[in-house]
């Protein structure tokens, strides 16, 4: 590493766990922040001689990069951004920290896939899905597609993991080849990790036609583009690998869009050798991720964590949570986005029957989402008022981003 | 109206539904069930012929391509026209707005539009992203708009059209007005579920289309603690 990449590092590190000690956050962004201001290729140099794998889309990057770097850890050590830390100063600050390790699995925001895989040059990389999220500042869904595309055209040799079943990534998966250019197709191995969530993809990406959905199938009604033949899929409570083989998974992590990104972690594994008998067991050790999914005891109640961003995650969280008193809250800060018109793209019917307590920055749109959605509700000022108005037993939380982060700090900082 | 039961079509929700478009639809559908009304909304895809035979049609938010094909295909198709002249209600947000107009801009190109306002729209120097509010046209007879608009477009009213609102917070058509409207069609840039926040202008949509001068009062407790909240907001980002 040259002199300067390598004070670059350290003065990184040493930022890291100078804001850590303060109290002022996780580090996970400030010292990568700082040691690019040093070296703009620290990326890049800390990169070098590992083998790294990416992970992007709109939904499940954090906990399927944590699934996949559990997965790879059998062959060795591994670099990992562990706190959703997702863009360039994240992941320079995650490989600073960890030293020299063989290798690295970073989560990469969406926006940043085509920045990250010139400075990485990553021996795969791993595509989830894509869908409508903050759209008041964020890309539109086809747009992101495009982006994505043209990124791995300019880098044929990595290796792609992409999701079957959202048109939107097959198509971005699949640029077209033109040998007189020098360009390859990539070589994409196919996972099914199904998809609830289908209202950015009735359009075709390539021809503008309808796209036609029929079971797990699905086929544009203008143009060859259709779902490829899926090698690694979900079956019951388990994961069909490229051979045929079905290896039972035991995750402590809910719901079947878990199941699916195992089905992807050990996809990714397997493009570094990693063999799925031998990495099911690790997956089984990941409890919780940067809080998502984390329980906590407080009164008798058992308090359940869950995070949803987006209409597409909304969905995951409901058929994830359990028949229990749940708490709804939703902020609309920067992270968040300022525009709250998604509540409408989400319907809360699968809550009719629970008890339900509403709260956080927004919870005057929730309650008229949920007025209008015929589901009775509770508003509630604080956190401590919805521990109070349930019964002992479970909890279930779910939260957009900040207001996340704000009943975190409630649990103190739970992870 | 037209039949027994109220009906509500919500126009290509495959290519304009955005951001919670789906909202106007299910509110004016509960709305008018609070009241009694059978309501039947029916979703017409961009592959299907648009029914000429409904109360009330919506079109909603959309980017550039789907704008520009949403268009074209309305104008292939001239349900809508028909229901105008038969007089339907209608009401257009965002790009569903624009494409009511005599033309639009998308994709840097200037596309025809379907001509049932006098309105015309082109690009403005920024993006117009955030809270919008405005003194509704004392002639609609409904309290402060207030809604979220996230669009490139300006808008330039004829002589044909009203201004829905004087704007008080965002851009709305070009900082000064808000929306347009004539007899019974009606647009903003509101965007996404407008009427979750303006639940006066579903209301006027209902009598438009029903003919009543009065509508039951319904409990909107949650709604107007909502306009409160955002009408505070913007007055506090102003200070």
């Amino acid at each position: 590493m040259p002199m300067r990449a390598k004070v670059a590092s350290s003065v990184s590190r040493t930022a890291a766990a100078l804001s850590r000690a303060a109290g002022r956050g996780d580090g996970s962004v400030i010292g990568g922040w700082i040691g690019l201001k040093i070296d703009p290729d620290l990326l890049a140099h800390l990169s070098a001689g590992r083998a790294i794998a990416l992970v992007s889309g709109t939904n499940g990057k954090t906990t399927t990069t944590r699934l996949t770097a559990a997965a790879v850890g059998v062959l060795g050590r591994v670099a990992t951004n562990s706190f959703g830390a997702n863009m360039p100063t994240g992941h320079t600050s995650a490989l600073a920290k960890a030293g020299s390790t063989p290798y690295a699995v970073l989560e990469v925001d969406e926006h940043y896939l085509a920045q990250v895989l010139e400075a990485t040059d990553p021996h795969v990389v791993a595509l989830l899905n894509l869908s409508r999220d903050q759209l008041d500042r964020a890309k539109e869904v086809a747009m992101m597609a495009q982006l994505w595309r043209a990124a791995l055209v300019r880098h044929p040799d990595v290796r792609v993991v992409a999701n079957a079943d959202d048109p939107m990534v097959v198509w971005a998966a699949t640029p077209p080849a033109d040998p007189a250019q020098g360009h390859i197709p990539p070589k994409v191995t196919w996972f099914s990790a199904g998809q609830r969530w289908h209202d950015d993809s009735w359009v075709c990406p390539e021809c503008g036609a309808t796209i036609q959905r029929s079971g797990d199938q699905w086929w544009c009604t203008g143009c060859p583009l259709r779902r490829p033949a899926p090698q690694w899929a979900v079956e019951d409570d388990g994961v069909l690998d490229p051979t045929g083989a079905w290896h039972k998974i035991q995750l402590q992590l809910p719901g079947r869009v878990n199941l699916g990104n195992a089905a992807t972690a050990l996809a990714v594994a397997a493009e570094f050798g990693v063999r799925p008998v031998d990495a099911v067991s690790r997956l089984g050790t990941v409890t919780s991720v940067a809080g998502r999914y984390a329980q906590v005891d407080r009164d008798g109640r058992n308090i359940r964590l869950l995070l949803a961003k987006n209409p597409a995650s909304w969905l995951e969280a409901f058929d994830m949570a359990d028949e229990a008193p749940t708490l709804l809250s939703i902020n609309a800060r920067d992270p968040d986005g300022l525009d709250t018109s998604w509540l409408f793209d989400v319907d809360f019917a699968p809550l009719r029957g629970r008890q339900v307590l509403i709260t956080g920055d927004r919870a005057y749109d929730l309650a008229v989402r949920l007025d209008v959605n015929g589901v009775p509700f509770q508003h509630v000022r604080s956190f401590d008022e919805a521990v109070r108005a349930v019964p002992p037993g479970r909890l279930e939380v779910i939260a957009n981003y900040t207001a996340f982060q704000d009943i975190r700090a409630e649990l103190d900082r739970v992870n | 109206m037209s039949t027994e039961s109220l009906r509500i079509v919500w126009i290509y929700p495959d290519l304009l539904s955005t951001y919670g478009d789906r909202g106007n639809a299910l509110i004016l559908a509960r709305r008018a069930q609070l009241r009694g009304m059978p309501v039947e909304v029916l979703e017409v895809r961009s592959d299907q012929r648009l029914p000429a035979t409904a109360d009330i049609y919506l079109i909603g938010g959309g980017e550039d391509g789907p704008q520009a094909l949403g268009a074209q295909r309305l104008i292939a198709d001239g349900g809508l026209h028909r229901a105008v002249a038969q007089g339907s209600v209608v009401f257009g947000v965002c790009a569903g707005y624009q494409l009511l107009g005599t033309s639009f801009f998308a994709k840097g190109a200037k596309y025809a539009g379907l001509e049932l306002l006098d309105i015309a729209s082109d690009r403005g120097p920024s993006r117009a992203v955030g809270e919008l509010a405005g003194e509704v046209d004392a002639r609609l007879g409904i309290p402060y708009l207030t809604g979220f608009e996230n669009h490139g477009g300006r808008t330039h009213l004829g002589p044909g059209v009203s201004p829905v609102a004087r704007v008080t917070a965002g851009i709305g058509n070009d900082g000064a007005t808000e929306g347009a409207w004539r007899g019974k069609l009606l647009g903003t840039y509101s965007h996404g579920p407008a009427l979750a926040r303006n639940p006066a202008l579903a209301d006027l949509l209902l009598r438009w289309a029903t003919g009543a001068h009065q509508l039951p009062a319904l409990d909107d407790t949650w709604a107007e603690r909502l306009r409160s909240e955002r009408r505070a907001a913007v007055a506090a980002a102003r200070a």
